[in-house]
């Protein structure tokens, strides 16, 4: 694997909020095919390194490679564009338009037409047909006409997944794409990425607290604590190791199983 | 047709509908329906500040920029034509180079303004455009000499669109208002009554600008309404809506936002000329008045911000109102006055009060009608619609389906 040159790649990453260092000297590669799950406890800089790698924040030291090519300097919309797609944590929608909407506007993305003025939108049934096949994945399309803001909070979530899958990128970075949904629900979203998975040519990196799916989807667990990469490499061996015992789990692996 | 002129963008609504062909029949028929010297410079007011308004309507309704300056470049057209027709002569050439001189100041303008400014926060660019147009007052202020200062500067357009130029044919309109109430209060002299509503049109060059410019209106609305149903206004919906997960998206935000700053300015700026050429007068005062800017909010709110249609309505109720409410108050102080014991109260209804009056309408209008009128009138035909079709969705879902446009 270390022959392969990484998709992505965090080389010494770090960022500190005035004295605090929220994301401390992380390096780490993320090849093709392979799904790599961030754990650690609340507060361990998981977010705060998503959010260095896809562009929301700037680091104060360290680089962002993808396919080589250093990136640290882009803003979102550039990463976007070389195929970073990005997830959020808090669901982050477009709450006064309809999901169908919603999901066209990350399909219109990938084709470069923002700057058509021209064409009128609502003729453009290829990004219909694209998005609403994007919807069917994450079982939306009933909710296409609905205004986001009122729908469940599970929906949201979905839709947020919808959005990712719909930019098609080379990195799918999911940030707790199940949390606050049904149990019925999050099967739905937990086979999508199991197929992204199986594709075999794209990046996905997740960032997931439930430790039996974290287990069931990994090819590789890397765990972060104080913002420091503490561990990395097969979820068996990872999970069973004493640092991630102390660091992470704190408490004895069943119970952090049944939670 | 219609979904191709509309941008498929209809109304969606039923009295929305019929208000919005009233105003505009009424615009396109106005100088044969309304009789007398207010009402023609009303109506090309409405034209004008339709522009305007809904230029303003793409920054601050559909993508959330708040500008002061708007006006600004409203000025810029105003006195870029206006100087023009000082320095080469009342002809076309200089209507069009004072044209063209100032869209291309406007562009520049707006150009710098959204790339310097727009990275940052919101608010940081709300008071940068604050400061750039109060500084370009104050320019026009000093430079009397080019300007004619606090003064104003006489327009003088070409002889084809003044007064003087008379058209060989004389026209007849109808005073259509009039005319009912003729018929309303003295049913039994139709005839008489409607002898009396006819009048002449003066069909002079003046009636020529005023056609330029409600086509003009009718043209850049209309351009205005694509652009918002294209796939550049659908992004910049998204910038409204969520900016931050517009980038996520891949979407440079800050290019959008520009970009919409200087089509908004442009548009301005061609309605400056406009004002200038219909007025054939133009001071500071009319045209960069910092109570002027607050109109346009005004305009902008009544009608309903996010709508390119409230920019119709919102215009055309805020100038009829600000010039009929006067005669309006007029009569009915006067009745007031007569009623014994109540003449203090009369005071209150008088004229000079209208000002006040009017503050209490825009008052009420923002706490019943939030979403301003045209969505409010899209929430009530979107209830109507739900509840004819018996459907069981959350009214929530469709109520707010109809108020984002």
């Amino acid at each position: 694997m270390a022959t392969v040159q990484p998709v992505l790649e965090s080389r010494n990453l770090t960022i500190s909020f005035g004295g605090h260092i929220a994301v401390h000297d992380v390096s780490c590669g993320f090849y093709p095919g392979t799904l790599t799950s961030i754990v650690g406890p609340n507060g361990a800089g998981k977010t705060t390194w998503f959010n260095l790698l896809s562009g929301q924040l700037r680091p104060t030291g360290g680089q962002v490679l993808l396919r080589g090519e250093d990136i640290t300097r882009l803003a979102a919309p550039a990463r976007a564009d070389r195929g970073l797609g990005r997830a959020f944590q808090l669901t982050n929608l477009f709450p006064n338009l309809t999901v169908l909407e919603n999901c066209r506007l990350a399909v219109s993305s990938r084709q470069k037409v923002g700057y058509n003025f021209w064409t009128m939108d609502s003729r453009r049934q290829d990004v219909t047909d694209r998005a609403m096949e994007y919807l069917r994945q994450v079982h939306l399309e009933h909710r296409a006409d609905y205004v986001v803001s009122g729908l469940p909070h599970g929906d949201q979530r979905k839709l947020e997944v919808g959005l990712l899958l719909a930019l098609e990128p080379e990195v799918f970075m999911f940030d707790e794409p199940t949390a606050g949904m049904s149990v019925d629900e999050v099967p739905v979203i937990l086979d999508l990425i199991g197929e992204i998975r199986q594709r075999g040519d794209k990046v996905v990196l997740l960032v997931e607290h439930k430790m039996d799916v974290v287990r069931s989807l990994s090819d590789r667990i890397v765990v972060l604590h104080n913002g420091e990469l503490v561990a990395d490499g097969e979820p068996a061996e990872v999970i069973a190791s004493p640092v991630v015992q102390e660091a992470y789990l704190g408490i004895p692996q069943d119970e952090a199983e049944g939670a | 047709m219609m979904d191709w002129i509309l941008s498929g963008d209809y109304p969606r609504s039923r009295i929305l509908t019929a208000l919005l062909v009233a105003i505009f029949v009424g615009l396109g028929l106005g100088p044969f329906l309304f009789d007398g010297v207010v009402a023609f410079r009303t109506m090309g007011m409405i034209c004008i500040f339709i522009i305007v308004v809904a230029s303003y309507d793409l920054m601050l309704g559909y993508t959330h920029v708040v500008s002061f300056a708007h006006l600004m470049f409203f000025g810029f057209g105003a006195y870029g034509v206006a100087i023009a027709l000082d320095t080469m002569g009342s002809g076309f050439t200089a209507i069009f180079v004072g044209l063209g001189a100032s869209l291309a100041v406007s562009v520049i303008t707006a150009l710098l303004l959204g790339l310097l400014s727009l990275r940052v926060k919101a608010i940081f660019f709300a008071l940068v455009t604050l400061a750039i147009a109060f500084s370009f007052m104050v320019l026009v202020n000093q430079l009397y000499h080019i300007t004619g200062g606090e003064d104003g500067m006489r327009v003088a357009v070409p002889r084809e669109l003044g007064p003087a130029f008379r058209m060989e044919h004389s026209g007849t309109g109808f005073a259509l208002l009039n005319w009912l109430w003729g018929v309303v209060t003295n049913p039994l002299a139709v005839g008489e009554v409607t002898r009396e509503a006819l009048f002449d049109v003066r069909m002079n060059g003046q009636l020529l600008m005023y056609y330029v410019s409600f086509v003009l209106a009718t043209g850049l609305f209309l351009f205005m309404l694509r652009l918002v149903n294209s796939p550049f206004g659908k992004v910049l919906m998204a910038i409204r809506e969520n900016e931050f997960r517009a980038e996520a998206l891949g979407y440079r935000t800050v290019f959008y936002r520009t970009a919409v700053v200087v089509v908004a300015s442009a548009f301005a700026t061609v309605a400056g000329v406009l004002f200038a050429l219909v007025t054939r007068y133009i001071t500071p005062g009319v045209t960069l008045d910092f109570e002027l800017a607050v109109f346009v909010l005004l305009m902008c709110v009544i009608g309903g911000m996010g709508t390119l249609y409230g920019a119709v309505i919102g215009a055309t109720v805020f100038l009829v109102a600000q010039t009929y409410l006067q005669d309006l108050l007029g009569v009915l102080s006067g009745w007031i006055a007569e009623v014994p014991l109540m003449q203090p109260a009369a005071a209150l209804f008088s004229e000079e009060r209208w000002l006040l009056w009017f503050g209490v309408l825009f008052v009420l209008s923002v706490y019943f009608f939030p979403a301003g009128i045209v969505g409010q009138l899209r929430a009530w035909a979107a209830r109507r619609d739900a509840g004819a079709a018996g459907t069981k969705e959350q009214g929530g879902a469709a109520e707010a389906a109809g108020e984002q446009s």
